[in-house]
């Protein structure tokens, strides 16, 4: 701690993370109380996160700042340090969980499992956890924080305990966050070059060969991508998002997936002394595949959180994409294109953030609207919840990177990266180059589709069952909060050049090059490179379209206005037109089942003309399920068994057990 | 100051002539097929009586729905803004440049898919997958032409696209060739000619657009048919601007935007013939082949940029 009196960015951060710790100690002695624990101590964790916002906004053109608190091992204190990546990374943790705490105050409900007093202190331990990582400056805090991430997430994920796929989703959620962990502990190990030193600022000192650089860049990318969900490591995400409560989807992600990016930043650009092309590829090629194979399978599915889900899945491809052709970049040297991946990838962190959020949140109040969330029984909310609906839409039109929202400024910021790559020392990666690019192109499309899908299914239409009529908007604290978040995609998208200018310190710090001042040259208009290359004004794009609207608007109502007369559909005069004839989310994913027939395991139940209750179903698996997960379950299972033998169950023979190793233990001794 | 006049002539001459390109493109195919052709201005005809006519909504529908037409009208009016087509002097152009233009016809996409899932038909919501297949696989299809062109130019302005491009010696980029035969597969299946739907069909299970916009009437429907007819413009308007772009107009010289007309409007009457022909000769498929007909697109598209960058070096 500094001096009385002049306390530090840093000083004021841990008070954030004490107070969600207050508020969590609180939730525990109000265990029942469910009107105290909602208007009261979630909004309270609410403040706080906007707290964290606005310090971290001020924190991140600042200097580094360092503490060392005083708890964790004897030798080892908690080593943190406030660099611009961290405060980076705050900023879009407290923004986005501002939103989601001021949701859930109005979300939670008496008799969903765990007592909310218990969901509050597992809630805001998880944030101050994820402030935690962000923080750490040493292994060993580092590991803490992620593994109360981990835990408290798994807990949070099996709120509704009592149902069995939810503990079954909570389960493999555990399995695959530990093994993600032990890869990264590994990579420390490997960071720390044998000198015991496990601080981050040593392993920063230490000059690594490339062999062993390569090693540890591989851990990580292992250790992170297993928690960011990147392919074959993604088969957690779909089970274990959807169980989760609405408000912890949105938190899981929208904010802690974002920490996997954190991490694999601050390891292969802070910690490893050096980066080499090859890993940018890996990266490049990870990265697509989690992008392509996560929206075709968003496009396919008829649970609306497993849907996002899988759309986490494709963001998270992206922002690989983003990573390694940043990695590239700096590989070669060629700092000022690195700082333009780089910030596309920033950019995107953030308005994925936002647009996730959102969505999730608007999902749980569908669920507690409808207590529904297979697409097919869902339809014409739109009219009944008016709220969720509008700002869904903002949030779905940024997930589809359509202009002028969040999604398309990073997507274009990207796609401006691929196309103007100067030519590279090797000339197939150049060639490769376009191709990612139009492969990139291919999955924002494609995320529009799904997007549609999502949207129109659930709020447009006629309602497809008798109940949904009955359904009710959101609160107002839920509005609250998805209002928030549907501000901050709309801000993403019309003020990039303003948002730039906070991304400036971190690829100062991480790549030496930055937009910033290229871009605050132009004002309005956001150009990276040059005017004359490339140029997007959002704010006047949004006015051309909104003038034109409201010209064609005013003129078609002065010269030619004759009415509007309400009737029944027309459909083409097929009056016997029902809710059920319209497309089911099976229908409108037929398409990218048929195009992309290869991705799925598919198992389909045909009826014949003979059937008398013909049925239709069909069954989408994952390959990797198969091919990966379920033989190395049963690898798992045989070596048990094996081990079982040893297992007699009598006293004696565990016994000489202890006799033989203590036996062996004494001859190595000797 | 000239700039802002040769936006505004753009956009007005845009809102002009596009219904007529549409109706110059049908009086050709009628000729082809020895039919006795409708008026030039059938087309100004029917938005007139359409405009005229009151609007039939559906009881439940949603403000979306009424929303919709306006809304794809402005990003076509947009769009048609922002592409040079006479002069390269226009102050929006700054704005959007190919990958926003993209992001344009993908908005406006988007809004009339939603209206047509609005009202819950069967026909509606079937239409809307069906333009977002085909939305998917041709806008990275559209947005690879572009790229080729960009490549080409080291530019995504389109201002820069054409102003490079009117100025280079006139050799074939064999590039731009393949992204020239790609642009024409993902004109056509963006505005809804034959091989992949029917403009002039209405109650058959293939259609695309004509579902889309089925539950539409009265001015409505008038300003859905005119932004489709400016869709169609501001597609013509991009092939002449990466492929043909001789003849417009430059910022340091604005008169020249008096030549620039009557070159447009020949190159458009050139197009709109080229289309009614290809038109009449082809035969519409069915829709599970479609994909492959775009997909064909993208992949000739993506090899463009392949061969470009070959090339290069």
């Amino acid at each position: 701690m500094s001096a009385m009196g002049q306390w530090l960015a840093i000083d004021w951060l841990l008070v954030i993370m004490a107070g969600w710790l207050l508020i969590g100690a609180a939730g525990v002695l109000a265990l029942n109380r469910l009107e105290l624990v909602a208007r009261w101590l979630f909004p309270a964790g609410g403040c706080c996160g906007l707290l964290l916002f606005l310090l971290a906004l001020t924190a991140l053109p600042a200097a580094p700042e360092v503490a060392v608190l005083p708890i964790g091992l004897p030798s080892l204190p908690f080593h943190l340090r406030l660099d611009a990546l961290s405060a980076y990374f705050l900023m879009v943790i407290g923004a986005a969980s501002a939103g989601i705490s001021a949701f859930a105050a109005g979300y939670f409900r008496q008799g969903e499992g765990t007592p909310p007093g218990l969901l509050c202190l597992e809630y805001h331990l998880f944030l101050a956890s994820m402030v935690g990582v962000v923080l750490a400056d040493d292994a060993y805090a580092f590991m803490v924080m992620w593994e109360t991430m981990a835990l408290s997430s798994f807990f949070l994920v099996t709120a509704n305990h009592r149902i069995a796929e939810v503990r079954s989703a909570g389960y493999l959620y555990l399995v695959m966050a530990h093994v993600g962990a032990i890869a990264i502990l590994l990579c420390f190990g490997v960071l720390q070059a044998n000198t015991g030193d496990y601080r981050f600022a040593n392993m920063r000192a230490q000059q690594l060969t490339p062999f062993w650089s390569s090693a540890g860049f591989l851990l990580a990318l292992f250790g992170f991508g297993a928690k960011a969900g990147v392919l074959p490591l993604h088969v957690w995400l779909p089970e274990a998002h959807p169980a989760a409560p609405s408000p912890v989807s949105a938190l899981m992600s929208g904010v802690m997936l974002n920490t996997a990016i954190y991490g694999l930043l601050r390891v292969s650009f802070d910690l490893l002394p050096m980066q080499q092309w090859w890993w940018g590829g890996l990266l490049l090629a990870v990265g697509l595949a989690t992008a392509l194979y996560g929206v075709v399978f968003a496009a396919a599915q008829t649970d609306m959180k497993r849907l996002l889900a899988y759309s986490s899945i494709e963001n998270m491809g992206l922002l690989f994409v983003g990573l390694g052709l940043t990695l590239i970049f700096a590989a070669f040297e060629m700092l000022p294109m690195a700082a333009l991946a780089l910030t596309a990838t920033l950019y995107h962190v953030a308005s994925h953030a936002c647009f996730k959020s959102l969505l999730f949140l608007g999902t749980g109040s569908v669920l507690h609207a409808t207590s529904e969330r297979n697409l097919g029984h869902l339809g014409g909310l739109i009219r009944t919840m008016p709220w969720v609906a509008w700002l869904m839409l903002l949030g779905v039109l940024a997930s589809a990177g359509l202009p002028p929202l969040g999604g398309f400024v990073s997507e274009w910021l990207l796609l401006q990266s691929f196309l103007f790559t100067p030519d590279l020392p090797l000339p197939l990666l150049t060639m490769l180059i376009p191709v990612v690019a139009a492969l990139i192109a291919l999955v924002a499309a494609l995320g529009g589709y799904t997007m549609v899908k999502f949207f129109g299914v659930i709020f447009l239409g006629q309602p497809r069952e008798e109940k949904l009529a009955h359904s009710h908007d959101a609160g107002w604290w839920e509005r609250a909060g998805m209002l928030w978040l549907a501000l901050g995609c709309l801000a993403l998208g019309l003020l990039p050049t303003q948002f730039i200018q906070l991304i400036d310190p971190v690829t100062q710090q991480l790549v030496q090059a930055g937009l910033g001042a290229r871009t605050a040259a132009n004002g309005w208009l956001l150009a990276p490179v040059s005017m004359d290359q490339a140029s997007y004004g959002p704010v006047i794009f949004l006015l051309g379209i909104l003038g034109s609207f409201a010209i064609a608007y005013l003129l078609v109502r002065r010269l030619y206005h004759r009415g509007t007369r309400r009737a029944p559909p027309w459909a083409c005069g097929f009056p016997w037109g029902n809710a059920r004839m319209q497309d089911t989310a099976e229908g409108f994913g037929q398409p990218i089942r048929q195009i992309f027939e290869p991705f799925f395991r598919m198992q389909r139940e045909l009826p014949t003309p003979f059937d008398k209750q013909p049925r239709y179903s069909i069954k989408l698996e994952d390959h990797f399920w198969h091919w990966l997960y379920l033989p190395l379950a049963d690898l798992a299972n045989y070596l048990a068994r094996l081990i079982g033998l040893m297992q007699q169950g009598r006293i004696a023979v565990y016994l000489l057990y202890s006799f033989l190793t203590l036996t062996a233990t004494l001859l190595v001794v000797m | 100051m000239t700039g802002v006049i040769s936006q505004l002539l753009e956009i007005l001459l845009a809102l002009a002539l596009a219904p007529l390109l549409s109706g110059w493109s049908r009086q050709c195919s009628a000729w082809l097929l020895n039919r006795k052709a409708p008026s030039l201005l059938l087309p100004y005809r029917t938005l007139h009586k359409l405009f005229n006519k009151e609007s039939i909504v559906a009881t439940h529908a949603s403000p979306l729905f009424r929303a919709a037409p306006y809304l794809v009208f402005g990003c076509m009016l947009l769009a048609c803004a922002i592409i040079p087509t006479m002069s390269t002097d226009l102050p929006l152009a700054p704005a959007a440049d190919a990958i926003a233009l993209v992001g344009l016809f993908a908005l406006a996409r988007v809004f009339i898919s939603l209206a047509a899932m609005d009202v819950g038909t069967a026909f509606g919501s079937m239409g809307a997958r069906r333009e977002m297949l085909i939305g998917f696989l041709a806008e990275p299809a559209l947005l690879m032409v572009l790229f080729s062109a960009s490549l080409i130019c080291q530019s995504t302005s389109l201002v820069t696209i054409v102003e490079t491009l009117a100025h280079r010696e006139l050799a074939i980029y064999p590039g731009l060739a393949f992204a020239a035969v790609a642009f024409i597969m993902v004109s056509l299946a963006e505005n809804a000619r034959v091989p992949v739907d029917n403009p002039n069909t209405h109650l058959e299970l293939t259609m695309i657009h004509e579902a889309l916009i089925l539950e539409y009437s009265g001015r409505h429907l008038a300003l859905l048919e005119w932004a489709a007819s400016l869709k169609l413009f501001a597609y013509s308007c991009i092939g002449l601007a990466l492929f043909f772009p001789w003849g417009v107009a430059e910022a340091q010289a604005p008169l020249a935007m008096l030549l620039a007309l009557p070159m447009l409007v020949f190159k458009l009457a050139i197009g709109g013939a080229l289309l009614a022909l290809f038109e009449t000769v082809s035969a519409k498929m069915r829709i599970s082949r479609v994909p492959e007909f775009i997909a064909s697109a993208f992949l000739l598209a993506v090899i463009g940029l392949l061969v470009h960058l070959l090339l290069a070096r």
